[in-house]
């Protein structure tokens, strides 16, 4: 089936069964890979992506759910995002493979100057890290919302 | 010995600017494999790491060890560029192929045992003094002066004339020159980079997405599939109709073999539901009617009798006249799976004789022999390209994620990407095996260990994977960390006995040392407060032989606050412990809100790896260690049922997330000889947290996970 869905600003039209998730559309349709499979079963949040501005597992969403709702993903940010840049200056990083979703997370958290505390922190960032890096995701975090 | 050669004529690598005239040095290393088995010594014509010079001032350092977030890929650029003197915003790093490279073998590129920076300090070291002293050759060349007048720094050699030339100036004369012999390096408090916090090279990859990692390696013509390997660890596929997978739309073809099938399909989601349509059967095989208490009566069985001696040091039997009390406690651990954030998986595409392979795998140069040996074609024609692994932890080794990619390669001729599920991920790992440890200790008067007796019972990972390294029925894979404790310990007993597991064992981050630390130093708490003792003290009065772990372990609890009072309902728990060569101490501090729930308040370790080459990197392998460890602790386990894997996601097999997690402080020494620092992070948590809870009033926590032992976080 046929599929028009827009993803960071552009309309596209994808030919896939309307249960795929929006994980595997990005990914195998359109090349996107910055957003990660982790365990298509909403869990891990390796998959994260805005969905008409919501934070969103996209392993959970089939396409033909999407409406027209916009995808936003990590491609979108541009590279210098505020989050992306505390990201590096923090040394966040060790495999990697989390943390395309673990940004994702939290530029919600961080939208319109928002200036997250250790409690919205803890309760919105329910993304695995297998390498551990919680504390410095907290760092960066505060560190692109301002707070240091 | 380090072989460094000038190859800028005839080296053509992947990645770096072939025909720039630059200088390009081919550097012979000791090559080991990801068991650590050193499989050649370093060899004329065998050259696994190169450094490039270019024109325009780029340095490039082609890899030979592969990066899966222990920031390896970070920390011996830094190697080579503290002695060449790079500019460090200049430093480019490749990731090396396992292909010869102008008929120059590659090495075996084994990344594991917390060993790249420690086998690849020294010949670096030389490489990147070799380059840097050929830069200042060509630059005296150039100038008609004396080399011993010029110097280089930063990536400009000057001259005290004021003449100064950078190094992509001098490239083209330097390749041209032979390289000197020995010569000397800095000394380390001449060290600028190596010492210094240094973010990673591929922190903005990372941040942006745009990292490849296996499971994102794409091709034209690239088809996706899946597989599903017979549950039963050990079982057959006896019979499979493909018509319900080939009725979804996108699913190309299924591959029957021998234990598992492959769904070959336009994208990873048809085949997934392909394989989900698949009604296989299975023939189970010996393991059929294994589980874990099967394996739990195996390893109760095999305590009761005396194993094989690993240790006997001493004489016990005088030291039995001064026993006055013997004290002994069993402890136990479950079977745990990896969990790499990345599922396995691997891209072929094969064609004709040759077989192209992109694996993130720890071990690509034997793998690569591997390939060649199974599907019969010759060493020369695979290569192996690694991109970046999304975690290793010890998990990518083997040929088990990357055979099905090449199987349907062959078939679908085309290039196919075979990712496993989550599920299938991890219902077939190659577990760290379970184990159990009964120690019992002889105390003398002053409640000291006159006796040891260590009773180790662990299935043999070396059976399985390294049959060669089992001796006289001894597994040392299995013992490290059990052979010698560093404790004055004059009599002291190992005995040791491999039962079956029946389930496909593999190194786990740490390895025994994730077990050993947990028996040993939780068993030293209990022995410290059955005479009524600080366990701080009562380690330091065992320590006087061990003065390096003494200060390590000092260190971390000066920073934990040990000697001033916990808050009211706080405990503090202390451990120490050595593996891959540092030595780490870890102080754990929770609250017990109630009898059956911790709160973590802070964690603080300290870790003595010899050279510190990059600190931000050392805190971040050490911390990670320990909330991998902690994950592992209060909720790691892997059951067996009717032979198969019982857990098959996070929602069963549950990680430690943001609240869980405390302030971490990791404090890090300079001391001796170089060690790792991926792996000892993990060892001394899991004790350590056991001993904090008894010191807030809990109980004594002797067998892992503590989910089951009824404590959860609050
Ligand atoms: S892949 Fe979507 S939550 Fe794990
Ligand atoms: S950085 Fe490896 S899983 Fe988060």
């Amino acid at each position: 089936m046929a599929f028009s869905i827009k993803v960071n600003g552009s309309q596209h039209n994808v030919d896939v069964d309307g249960d795929t998730p929006l994980l595997w559309v990005l990914r195998d349709s359109l090349g996107l890979t910055g957003t990660k499979y982790g365990c298509d079963a909403g869990i891990c949040g390796a998959c994260t992506i805005h969905l008409g501005g919501v934070v969103t597992r996209s392993c959970a969403v089939a396409v033909q759910d999407a409406g027209d709702r916009e995808v936003i993903t990590i491609e979108a940010l541009g590279g210098t995002h505020p989050l992306q840049n505390a990201w590096v200056e923090g040394d966040v990083s060790q495999c990697g493979y989390c943390q395309a979703g673990q940004i994702m997370t939290a530029a919600a958290l961080i939208a319109n100057g928002a200036k997250p505390t250790d409690a919205d922190i803890d309760s919105a960032m329910s993304n695995i890290c297998r390498c551990g890096t919680y504390n410095r995701i907290r760092a960066a975090i505060k560190r692109a919302s301002g707070q240091v | 010995m380090t072989r460094i050669v000038n190859v800028s004529r005839r080296t053509f690598l992947k990645g770096a600017s072939a025909a720039t005239g630059g200088l390009v040095l081919g550097v012979s290393m000791p090559v080991f494999d990801a068991f650590g088995q050193q499989v050649a010594p370093a060899q004329p014509g065998r050259l696994n790491t190169f450094i490039q010079i270019d024109p325009d001032g780029t340095v490039t350092v082609t890899l030979h060890q592969a990066e899966m977030g222990q920031g390896v890929q970070t920390s011996l650029p830094i190697i080579v560029a503290e002695e060449l003197e790079a500019d460090w915003s200049k430093i480019k790093v490749v990731q090396a192929d396992a292909l010869p490279v102008n008929g120059m073998e590659p090495a075996a590129m084994g990344t594991g045992g917390s060993r790249s920076v420690r086998v690849n300090f020294e010949p670096l070291s030389k490489a990147g003094a070799t380059a840097r002293q050929l830069m200042i050759q060509a630059a005296a060349n150039r100038w008609a002066v004396p080399v011993s007048e010029c110097s280089a720094k930063a990536g400009v050699v000057s001259h005290p004339s004021g003449k100064t030339e950078t190094f992509g100036n001098l490239a083209r004369g330097a390749a041209l020159l032979t390289p000197p012999q020995n010569v000397p390096l800095k000394a380390a408090a001449d060290r600028r980079i190596v010492g210094k916090p240094t973010i990673r090279l591929d922190a903005r990859a990372h941040a942006t997405g745009a990292a490849v990692f296996g499971i994102d390696v794409g091709m034209a013509d690239l088809l996706v599939g899946t597989v599903v390997q017979c549950p039963i660890f050990g079982g057959k596929l006896k019979a499979l109709d493909p018509a319900p997978a080939m009725a979804i739309r996108g699913v190309l073809r299924v591959i029957p073999k021998e234990d598992y099938f492959v769904v070959v399909a336009t994208g990873f989601w048809p085949a997934k539901k392909g394989a989900a349509a698949l009604v296989p059967q299975w023939e189970p095989g010996p393991n059929a009617k294994n589980s874990t208490a099967a394996i739990d009566t195996a390893m109760q069985a095999a305590l009761k009798k005396p194993g094989a001696v690993a240790v006997d040091r001493g004489d016990a039997k005088s030291a039995a006249k001064s026993v006055k009390k013997t004290f002994s406690a069993t402890y136990q651990v479950p079977f745990l799976h990896h969990a790499t954030m990345e599922p396995m998986n691997a891209t072929a595409w094969v064609q004709g004789d040759r077989i192209e392979v992109w694996a993130p795998t720890q071990n690509a140069g034997r793998e690569r022999y591997s390939i060649a040996e199974e599907f019969k074609v010759r060493p020369e024609n695979v290569n192996v390209h690694v991109p970046y692994m999304g975690g290793g932890f010890g998990r990518r080794i083997g040929m088990a994620f990357i055979r099905p990619a090449i199987v349907a390669s062959q078939v679908m001729n085309k290039p196919v990407k075979v990712i496993w599920t989550r599920q299938e991920d991890m219902s077939h790992g190659m577990m760290r095996p379970c184990a159990v440890s009964k120690l019992t200790a002889g105390l003398d008067a002053a409640g000291l260990p006159a006796l040891w007796d260590n009773r180790l019972v662990v299935p043999s990972i070396a059976e399985q994977l390294t049959p060669n390294r089992v001796m006289n029925g001894i597994d040392p894979i299995s013992i490290f960390g059990a052979d010698a404790p560093r404790y004055n310990l004059p009599n002291q007993k190992l005995d040791y006995a491999m039962p079956q597991a029946g389930v496909p064992l593999g190194f786990w981050r740490s390895v025994p040392h994730s077990y050993n630390a947990f028996f040993i130093e939780s068993f030293i708490d209990e022995l410290a407060r059955e005479g009524g003792k600080d366990p701080l003290a009562y380690r330091r009065s065992l320590m006087t032989a061990y003065p390096r772990h003494l200060a390590v372990l000092e260190r971390a609890a000066r920073e934990a606050g040990w000697d001033t009072p916990a808050p009211a309902g706080h405990g503090r728990g202390i451990a120490v412990h050595e593996s891959f060569g540092s030595i780490c101490a870890q102080v754990v501090e929770l609250a017990m809100p109630s009898p059956a729930t911790i709160k973590l308040v802070k964690l603080t370790a300290a870790v003595d790896c010899g050279v510190a080459v990059n600190p931000l990197g050392i805190e971040a392998q050490i911390e990670g260690g320990m909330i991998f460890a902690l994950t592992a602790a209060m909720f790691g386990r892997i059951d067996i049922k009717d032979g198969a894997a019982v857990q098959k996601d996070f929602d069963t097999y549950r990680m430690a997330l943001m609240p869980h997690v405390p302030p971490v402080s990791v404090h890090v020494m300079e001391g001796g000889t170089i060690g790792g620092a991926t792996e000892p992070g993990v060892p001394p948590l899991a004790p350590a947290l056991a001993n904090a809870i008894v010191a807030a009033g809990g109980k004594r926590i002797r067998k892992l996970p503590m989910m089951d032992e009824g404590i959860g976080f609050a």
